[in-house]
């Protein structure tokens, strides 16, 4: 087992990879009461076509990697959630576009939780019957969303963004989608991308790390068949497909997103483009940069507004959002801004800040053990070491960022998305 | 962990968590005062005027400047209820100066940053920047009208308001968006003087730093707040409903999944009464867990909601169930969500199920001190309404004492009291 020392955040990571592939990782620390585990695969909303060992490809219905999340929880022996809740561990689990992880906390029992998520997640059990009522129960969750002026106008702006990556289609799908979703693709999906070498475990807290690896050994499998190989897409060109979307609903202000189709990292560069792109949102976004302030005391946002950027594979988008009596007039100024500030350049002052608060709230995001972990394993899939961010970071210039700025922030690549008020369609202000 | 609790004045104390565990220390001051119709919205909008500007930081700017100067401490107002009191005031956390990379101190620039904001504010003419006023009480008027976005939360705080209509308990902590929007800056002032001069004081501090440290940095910046002050005002309880009848009370919104909360009177098992780790095994029981009664039978085998889950106000003394349901689903969820209730009232359980719901709650009480928000929210909490918080040990053990037959008890002890629908179709 490798043991790496960071010295600059005072932490030390266990690393084994199994003969299967699988890639463990384990941060220990003695003093947390409790344990997290994380137990994820490179399989997400966005894997939707993909082929198999036979080379042929294969359509699943949008929602299928949400589906199968909902219906891992059901094992031979009941539902997996009531098992580990019996055992006093809370679980949950997630889908997003490029990743679904599974996890659980405890505070007793560890090494048992830990045999009952590693072995749920690798053991498929799907009956036809138990399909059918997921349908049900998952309509009702597309249904809630539906209300949810957040997720409406965030994939409002995917769609406007993204002409044919699969990032832009509803992680949930639709409740026509789902109703195509069996047994049988389930199955498939579960075949092509839960797989050892596709998947990562991630643990921390106050564990002994050599217990870890042998449990893992003991329980997950080595599976026959092939690693699906997933198409992301046609050739995704450069520009957004629409610069505006709005759509009504019942919201009291105007909620907005504002989104900047950049351009995917290099390989090896992504944790780097990662940290670049965060600065880039701060030197624009942020309250102590000097156009949250002027847009704050012009009444244009408040204090839900701010921006972070965002990356899955073949895409890399900045986003900005937050309630806005003027979305339209909130764009043109951070459009405004970043043009300023290529050609003028940063106060040194505020640039040094601006690292210097970017990297302690980096440091803070450590203390949360799921946070951590989910950095940890996303990293890994990346094929980066997240805990290297301190040196990365210090290597950062204002000239990678204002490149960035420059090459991204111009209005062929910049979408906004509004959810206005029932009956105000059209509008340009809300006073 | 080592925990202190030191009374500074009277009426003023400092709470603190001594450990190594995190990368950060916490800071907070809470000023804490009844909650009134007449006030709740001015001391809900001062924190809000104050984080606008300080005499030496005198724009968002600056003071986001002076922020990540202490590598990007995250400074901001909080607003809470506690029972029928409101606490304002400042939280704030920044990382432990064993992280910075320049070696700099950062626990006492920020505590006094926060002490400079909250007594040393930026001002016009002796009161408010009428700028400040105006802007902040149109957004706190904006946050009160978008409660409404989240279906959920609306619901229940919507059951909240209707249950307790006779109780200071339903007030908005926010206030109100009417008396937000026509704030001025003159009115505010005076609202801000009393509130200095009447709250009761709690600081907070968790982190790596000792106790002398702490002490002498809150000594230097915090000075008008350390003499004597009221103590908390204690919170009503109600042993049962006001009314003799379970009310009814239906809203329409355009929604496309239903909502419906259940909202009980826990009997007067509330703080902290000897019954009370009886009522947290039984809300896990019932309606608190992925293995709880609501979970495994109406949301799993009957499909009737998309979620349906219980949760605990332990200081006022009521439990509420919340739920998404179709619109056409109403009476029959409704009567199963009850039913769970009734099989808990029938001894109707397993001693599995039981184990369960106390390993549930007991791995949530030793969570708590893995994360300094929650140590920061339960210390100033029990500074109004006593307890040790980081005494888990003695808690769990309590837990882990419940039987059967208390947790039976406590359940014919609930009562219900309101129920409300939240739908999209008319009529």
């Amino acid at each position: 087992m490798e043991l790496r020392e960071y010295t600059l955040l005072g932490e030390k990571v266990y690393r084994q990879r199994l003969e299967n592939g699988l890639e463990i990782l384990v941060d220990v620390r003695p003093e947390y009461g409790k344990q997290f585990a994380f137990f994820a695969t490179r399989y997400g909303g966005m894997h939707l076509r993909f082929h198999n060992e036979d080379g042929h490809w294969v359509d699943t219905p949008a929602g299928v990697a949400h589906f199968l999340e909902h219906k891992m929880f059901d094992s031979e022996e009941g539902n997996v959630l009531q098992i580990m809740a019996a055992n006093g561990a809370v679980d949950n689990a997630f889908t997003a576009a490029a990743i679904t992880g599974y996890y659980f906390e405890c505070t007793r029992g560890f090494d048992e939780n830990l045999r009952t998520l590693l072995s749920f997640v690798s053991t498929p059990y799907f009956t036809k019957e138990s399909v059918d009522k997921e349908q049900g129960i998952i309509a009702q969750e597309i249904r809630m969303c539906l209300d949810d002026p957040d997720v409406e106008v965030y994939y409002q702006l995917m769609e406007s963004m993204y002409q044919n990556h699969p990032v832009r289609v509803r992680v949930a799908g639709s409740e026509e989608s789902i109703a195509q979703i069996t047994p049988e693709v389930l199955y498939r999906c579960h075949e092509a991308f839960y797989r050892p070498e596709n998947m990562v475990l991630c643990v921390a807290g106050n564990v002994d790390p050599e217990k870890v690896v042998e449990l893992a050994r003991q329980v997950l499998p080595h599976p026959g068949g092939c690693l699906g190989q997933a198409d992301l897409g046609q050739w995704e060109p450069v520009g957004v497909s629409a610069n505006f979307v709005e759509r009504e609903m019942p919201v009291s202000v105007p909620v907005f997103e504002l989104g900047v189709k950049g351009t995917p990292a290099p390989e090896g560069q992504e944790l780097r483009q990662q940290l670049v792109g965060e600065l880039v949102c701060d030197v624009l976004f942020c309250a102590s940069a000097p156009l949250y302030s002027k847009l704050y005391e012009e009444g244009l946002i408040n204090s839900s507004f701010g921006g972070d950027y965002e990356s899955v594979p073949g895409c890399a988008y900045l986003m900005a959002g937050g309630e806005s009596r003027d979305p339209r007039a909130v764009r043109d100024a951070v459009v405004a801004e970043a043009q300023r500030l290529c050609r003028e350049g940063i106060d040194p002052q505020l640039w040094d800040r601006l690292k210097k608060a970017a990297y302690g709230s980096m440091v803070r995001r450590l203390n949360s053990l799921e946070d951590t972990c989910i950095e940890l394993a996303q990293n890994y899939f990346r094929g980066e070491d997240y805990f290297n961010f301190p040196q990365c970071f210090q290597s950062i210039e204002w000239e990678d960022v204002r490149h960035l700025l420059e090459q991204w922030c111009v209005p062929e690549r910049v979408a906004l998305s509004v959810v206005c008020p029932v009956g105000t369609a059209g509008q340009e202000r809300w006073d | 962990m080592e925990r202190f609790h030191k009374t500074l004045a009277e009426g003023v104390e400092l709470v603190m968590t001594q450990t190594s565990q995190f990368k950060t220390g916490v800071f907070s001051v809470t000023l804490t005062v009844p909650l009134h119709e007449e006030t709740a919205t001015a001391y809900a909008l001062i924190p809000d005027v104050l984080y606008r500007g300080s005499r030496r930081h005198p724009d968002i700017e600056s003071l986001s400047a002076a922020t990540d100067e202490l590598y990007g401490a995250s400074l901001g107002p909080a607003v809470r209820q506690r029972g029928e009191s409101q606490c304002v005031g400042f939280q704030c956390s920044f990382i432990d100066d064993h992280y910075a990379l320049d070696g700099m101190a950062v626990l006492e620039p920020a505590i006094s940053l926060v002490g400079e904001i909250l007594l040393d504010p930026y001002t016009v003419n002796g009161a408010f920047d009428g700028e400040f006023v105006s802007s902040e009480g149109a957004n706190l008027a904006d946050r009160i009208g978008a409660r409404i976005n989240d279906k959920r939360g609306w619901s229940i705080f919507r059951l909240v308001q209707e249950m307790c209509s006779q109780e200071r308990y339903a007030l908005d902590k926010l206030g109100d968006a009417q008396q937000a929007r026509e704030m001025t800056a003159e009115n505010l002032w005076q609202h801000y003087q009393n509130l200095l001069a009447h709250s009761h004081v709690t600081f907070y501090y968790g982190g790596s730093a000792g106790v002398d440290r702490v002490g002498q940095a809150i000594a230097a910046s915090f000075a008008p707040l350390l003499r004597g002050r009221q103590a908390p005002v204690e919170c009503q309880v109600l042993d049962k409903p006001p009314h003799s009848e379970v009310r009814e009370v239906t809203d329409v919104l355009d929604v496309t999944q239903g909502k419906l909360a259940l909202g009980f009177r826990t009997g007067g098992i509330a703080g902290n009464h000897p019954k009370m780790p009886a009522l947290m095994v039984c809300n896990a029981l019932y309606g608190g867990t992925a293995h709880s009664k609501l979970f495994t039978n109406v949301r799993e085998k009957m499909s009737l909601c998309y979620f349906a889950s219980s949760l605990l106000d332990k200081i006022k003394g009521l439990m509420v169930v919340s739920s998404g349901v179709e619109f056409s689903k109403f009476s029959v969820a409704k009567e199963a969500i009850l039913n769970q209730l009734e099989a808990i009232r029938q001894g109707e359980f397993t001693q599995e199920e039981l184990q369960a719901a106390i390993r549930s709650v007991v791995n949530a009480l030793v969570s708590r001190k893995d994360s300094q928000g929650m140590m920061e929210d339960d210390c100033v909490t029990v500074a109004l309404t006593g307890g040790d918080p980081t005494d888990v040990n003695n808690m769990a053990a309590r837990v882990e004492q419940v039987t059967h037959q208390d947790v039976v008890g406590v359940a014919h002890a609930l009562t219900l009291d309101t129920i409300y629908y939240l739908t999209g179709e008319e009529g």
